[in-house]
């Protein structure tokens, strides 16, 4: 059968979505863009499976997500490792994620756990309801509310805002960087 | 005379403490610039073609 225009207008309209999902996960471009691209083989092998009139984002995220966390399980088990030093590897890797400006920020997010990590980003970046997300992580609505609860809690402390103090001294940097931002 | 939790006490405890509207506000806005500069870079060319190709084989395969 060949693909169906439509599915394939929906399917390249997520990519862009999918693939921030995907570094925001894993933590490497490289690695994420290999995740998207099996995503997307699994899907369209699995067209079938798709209900006409739902939502194909949702679909693809879902995918991708049990995807990685089946992928990261595997990996767990061989290395026998945990998520600290998962994260620790991920921290020593800061120049793949290519800009500098969202480095300490996305540090911060790699030391959250799996699951407080996806929930938010789902949430917080890629606009999904809390319906969506527990839907497409296979929870409850009560477990994905409090899981972005304690990824933000979590991430203010990593990053040192209390609600009186800025950011830090990148702000600074941050400030003058979008100073300069245009030729 | 002071009280034992002192009258400076900015952060009453910060693991329990709900965040306030400013800081969340703010951890959200990091997050979706950090995610929208990704999806700022559109499609990259491996996909577009990756479709093209899973077409053009199930084409093959039907004839």
């Amino acid at each position: 059968m060949a693909m169906d225009e439509s599915v394939r207008k929906a399917v390249l309209a997520a990519v862009p979505s999918l693939r921030a999902f995907a570094i925001s996960l894993c933590g490497s471009v490289d690695r994420a863009d290999d995740l998207v691209q099996e995503t997307l083989l699994r899907a369209l092998a699995n067209i079938d499976s798709f209900q006409p009139g739902t939502n194909m984002s949702a679909w693809l995220f879902t995918i991708l997500r049990n995807h990685f966390r089946s992928e990261y399980r595997k990996r767990r088990r061989e290395v026998e490792d945990g998520e600290g030093r998962y994260a620790e590897t991920l921290k020593s890797q800061p120049e793949q994620y290519g800009q500098v400006e969202f480095k300490e920020f996305r540090q911060a997010l790699t030391q959250l756990p799996a699951d407080q990590r996806e929930a938010l980003v789902l949430v917080g970046a890629s606009g999904f309801s809390y319906e969506e997300a527990a839907n497409i992580c296979g929870c409850a609505v009560g477990t994905i509310k409090s899981r972005v609860n304690r990824a933000r809690t979590r991430l203010a402390e990593l990053l040192d805002i209390d609600g009186t103090s800025e950011f830090g001294p990148d702000e600074t940097t941050r400030a003058v960087l979008a100073g300069h931002d245009h030729p | 005379m002071e009280t034992a939790s002192t009258s400076n006490n900015k952060k009453p405890n910060s693991k329990s403490a709900k965040l306030s509207r400013d800081v969340q506000t703010r951890l959200g806005q990091q997050l979706r610039a950090m995610y929208d500069e990704v999806v700022g870079q559109g499609v990259p060319d491996r996909f577009t073609e990756l479709l093209n190709q899973l077409d053009s084989d199930e084409n093959k395969d039907r004839h």
